[in-house]
């Protein structure tokens, strides 16, 4: 990680990298939804609706992992002081808020023809709420503390602390069991056939590459951000 | 209840959204390093 803290050693690597992200992410996701949608059977139970599977938990999985992000990017900046950790937080988030978002709208979508209603208060649902919440708040603060010239610390914490819903989330089918389903794809196998289960990595893989890309490029258009404005002062001075 | 109305709105939902992000994502960048190239040039 100490090998990026030189802006222009990580710009070097960035540029190319957001290129190949793209592409590859792209091709992952389009041929991953495609498949999902034409190419797997119909589930017995939910019928055509589960192929909102294929985007929902990609999403579901990406406002997690955004939060994860800002919270390793946080430690970084308290701990080690990373030149990089500020703007590396501050680029996750709005991808973070994104794909939290979209999760939520794609759950209610599914919710309705699933559970016959379009929300309803549940452990999983609502702390998935808090942390579009969390995000926004992020976003706030992060972008109200770099206009003053601060050092991003009071964001780095909030980043931190934030990070004690991501265990909620996940756990939260198993502590309330209410209408939302159980955990249905661990680290260990899943209980999904395979025969439906199969196009969902393209597509987790290929929305975490442009994940990746929106991020990258966020970094890089803050960090010439960063550098027109120190060259004003320095024209100015 | 035809289920496709559904499918086809979170589709659309997770193409705008994603889409969406990423050309703000790239506007924004493509802006914020022209910015920084024409005052290197200066």
């Amino acid at each position: 990680m100490h090998a990026l803290a030189n802006p222009a050693r990580f710009l070097r690597i960035a540029r190319p990298a957001t290129a190949w992200l793209l592409l590859v992410g792209l091709a992952l996701a389009i041929v991953g939804m495609a498949a999902g949608l034409t190419l797997t059977p119909p589930d017995y139970l939910q019928g055509e609706t589960v192929r909102i599977l294929y985007i929902h938990v990609p999403s579901a999985w990406l406002g997690m992992a955004g939060w994860a992000g800002i919270a390793a990017a946080s430690v970084s900046q308290l701990v080690w002081r990373h030149p990089l950790a500020a703007v590396a937080g501050r680029a996750v988030a709005p991808a973070g808020a994104t794909f939290a978002g979209i999760c939520l709208l794609t759950g209610s979508i599914w919710g309705r023809p699933t559970w016959g209603t379009w929300w309803e208060w549940d452990g999983r649902l609502t702390s998935m709420l808090v942390l579009f919440f969390l995000y926004l708040g992020y976003i706030a603060l992060a972008s109200a503390e770099r206009e003053r010239g601060g050092e991003g610390r009071i964001a780095a914490i909030y980043g931190l602390v934030g990070a004690i819903n991501l265990p909620i989330i996940h756990y939260s089918v198993l502590w309330w069991r209410t209408l939302h389903q159980g955990e249905s794809i661990g680290l260990t196998g899943s209980t999904i056939d395979n025969s439906i289960l199969w196009p969902l990595p393209l597509t987790m893989i290929g929305f975490t590459c442009l994940f990746g890309t929106a991020a990258l490029m966020r970094m890089r258009a803050e960090l010439a951000e960063t550098k027109v404005e120190a060259r004003m002062r320095r024209m100015s001075a | 209840m035809n289920p496709w109305p559904f499918v086809v709105a979170a589709y659309a939902v997770a193409l705008a959204g994603t889409g969406g992000l990423l050309i703000w994502a790239f506007v924004s960048m493509r802006r914020a390093e022209a910015a920084a190239d024409a005052l290197k040039r200066r």
